[in-house]
């Protein structure tokens, strides 16, 4: 929760509003009454350190490492319910996104671990293969994230897997080069 | 009798695992109507959300493969899975409103001798059935009586932030179907509530805590089942039911159908081809239950 504490100007990070703005459609979050209608719509509103009317303001404000250290961006489960009824209409899905992407680069993701290996591993398959294979992901995401409960995943695997909707073999697009190409150039080009 | 009715389909990675059934029974119902679904040709993932969560160029340069492939072909692009449709959707639109993006997108896509002009329409299935098949079309098909109290749970990607003429908050598309196929349509208050999506891979507590309610609520509002059109949603609320009940100390075994399972179902269509023997938790058991009080 925040402090409530003296900050000075001075500590406040003042480029990370420019790299907010910076995104397609970051400008619109100039227009931000604070009317409170995202935090109010969010089904995790109640368990996030902020919810999203907060971290606007707080990003405005400049506080860069409550924001990207904040559990907020990794319980957005992406349900645009706060984007759809913002009466200014500003993209507050895809600036969670965004803030996930600078917290896993710059390894502020602490409260969202679990969250970053699961998307990175999730890259590493569509990378490899060309589709994701959940077998896999589930497989690498518990080795990774929850060693010392790989038990408790047992029973519902199984399920899935009798069931017949957890096959071993991934599937590898044939044409895989061609999205290598692709990665590559972006690679070359940078991101936004 | 017009010419068959065309679509390119891309059925996205979790057609190959956990939505299989969805898959199973989309085709099945499909090939019944006489509707040609042509797989996008080598078709790779969209990226979904965790792509996104990473890189942002490259995830959108991963999803405008397909809409380069699809582009040629001038069909309309339809994907069952409510993240493929918002994730193809979102680069469709991002190239629309942003021209940086459109030039750098293409210049990556040049690389791999591909070009996306901006022009393919991204639907999502269950709109090809509500807008294009229409409802006397698939009243006319019923061959079964379904006689079921049905929670129509929409989730929220096929309805926000893009729909195609639903309402983000109330969507009644999936509703109609119901109806037209026989059903009883409960009142169902959470139909666009969130299942907490990926969130129960990573905090399942806090996942669980959202996905209750939208059994609950179904189940209090008598219905014999829900149907959904999102392969995530029905994963959510099918496999974790028993989790719901263990956390909870409840006992629900109310069956999550997809969509396309109902209509199957309704049309007559042999059950092994639908996939119902896949879903977690069993589909007979309700009816039956349901038949013998009724
Ligand atoms: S709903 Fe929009 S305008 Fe209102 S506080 Fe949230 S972001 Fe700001
Ligand atoms: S999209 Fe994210 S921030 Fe917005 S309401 Fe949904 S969970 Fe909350
Ligand atoms: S309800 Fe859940 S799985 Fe379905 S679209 Fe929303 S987040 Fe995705």
């Amino acid at each position: 929760m925040l402090k409530r504490e003296v900050v000075y100007e001075s500590v406040l990070d003042h480029d990370f509003l420019d790299e907010i703005y910076s995104l397609p459609g970051g400008q619109e979050i100039k227009k931000c009454i604070q009317c409170g209608t995202c935090s109010g719509s969010c089904p995790q509103g109640a368990v996030m350190d902020y919810a999203p009317r907060k971290i606007f303001s707080l990003i405005r404000a400049g506080f860069r490492d409550e924001v990207l250290e904040s559990n907020t961006i990794w319980y957005c489960s992406s349900c645009y319910t706060c984007a759809v009824r913002c009466p200014k209409e500003i993209k507050i899905t895809d600036v969670m996104y965004a803030l996930k992407r600078i917290a896993i680069k710059e390894g502020k993701a602490k409260k969202g671990r679990k969250a970053a290996i699961l998307s990175n591993n999730f890259v590493r398959l569509v990378n490899k293969y060309g589709r994701n294979h959940e077998t896999e992901l589930m497989t690498r995401y518990i080795l990774f994230a929850e060693p010392h409960h790989a038990f408790n995943f047992i029973p519902q695997g199984w399920k899935l897997f009798s069931n017949g909707r957890l096959p071993i073999m991934p599937h590898k697009i044939k044409n895989i080069d061609q999205l290598r190409k692709i990665l590559k150039k972006v690679d070359e080009l940078g991101e936004i | 009798m017009a010419t068959k009715q065309s679509y390119i389909y891309y059925p996205g990675c979790s057609a190959e695992a956990t939505g299989k059934p969805y898959e199973i029974s989309a085709r099945a119902v499909c090939e019944h109507l006489d509707i040609e679904l042509k797989e996008l040709a080598d078709w790779n993932c969209c990226g979904a959300t965790a792509y996104l969560s990473v890189e942002d160029i490259a995830s959108m340069a991963v999803a405008a493969r397909n809409l380069a492939i699809a582009e040629s072909t001038g069909l309309d692009l339809i994907t069952p899975c409510s993240a493929c449709y918002i994730t193809l959707s979102k680069v469709d639109h991002y190239f629309e409103d942003y021209p940086d993006i459109r030039t750098k997108i293409n210049n990556a896509l040049s690389a791999a001798g591909l070009e996306y002009k901006g022009g393919v329409n991204v639907r999502h299935l269950l709109y090809v059935f509500s807008e294009d098949i229409g409802m006397e079309r698939l009243s006319g098909m019923v061959r079964a009586d379904l006689s079921l109290r049905v929670a129509p749970y929409y989730g929220c990607q096929v309805v926000r932030p893009f729909t195609e003429r639903d309402s983000p908050d109330v969507p009644f598309a999936m509703d109609e179907i119901i109806s037209a196929l026989g059903g009883d349509v409960v009142d169902y208050p959470l139909k666009t509530k969130c299942c907490s999506g990926a969130l129960i891979g990573i905090d399942e507590k806090t996942a669980l805590g959202l996905a209750k309610p939208l059994i609950e609520c179904a189940v209090r509002s008598g219905a014999d089942c829900i149907v959904t059109c999102c392969p995530l949603c029905q994963l959510n609320l099918d496999a974790y039911q028993y989790k719901i009940n263990k956390v909870y100390g409840t006992n629900y075994h109310i069956p999550v159908l997809f969509f396309t399972q109902l209509i199957g179902l309704a049309f007559g269509i042999d059950e092994g081809r639908l996939g119902l023997n896949m879903n977690i938790v069993p589909y007979r058991p309700a009816a039956r239950a349901k038949g013998a009080s009724g």
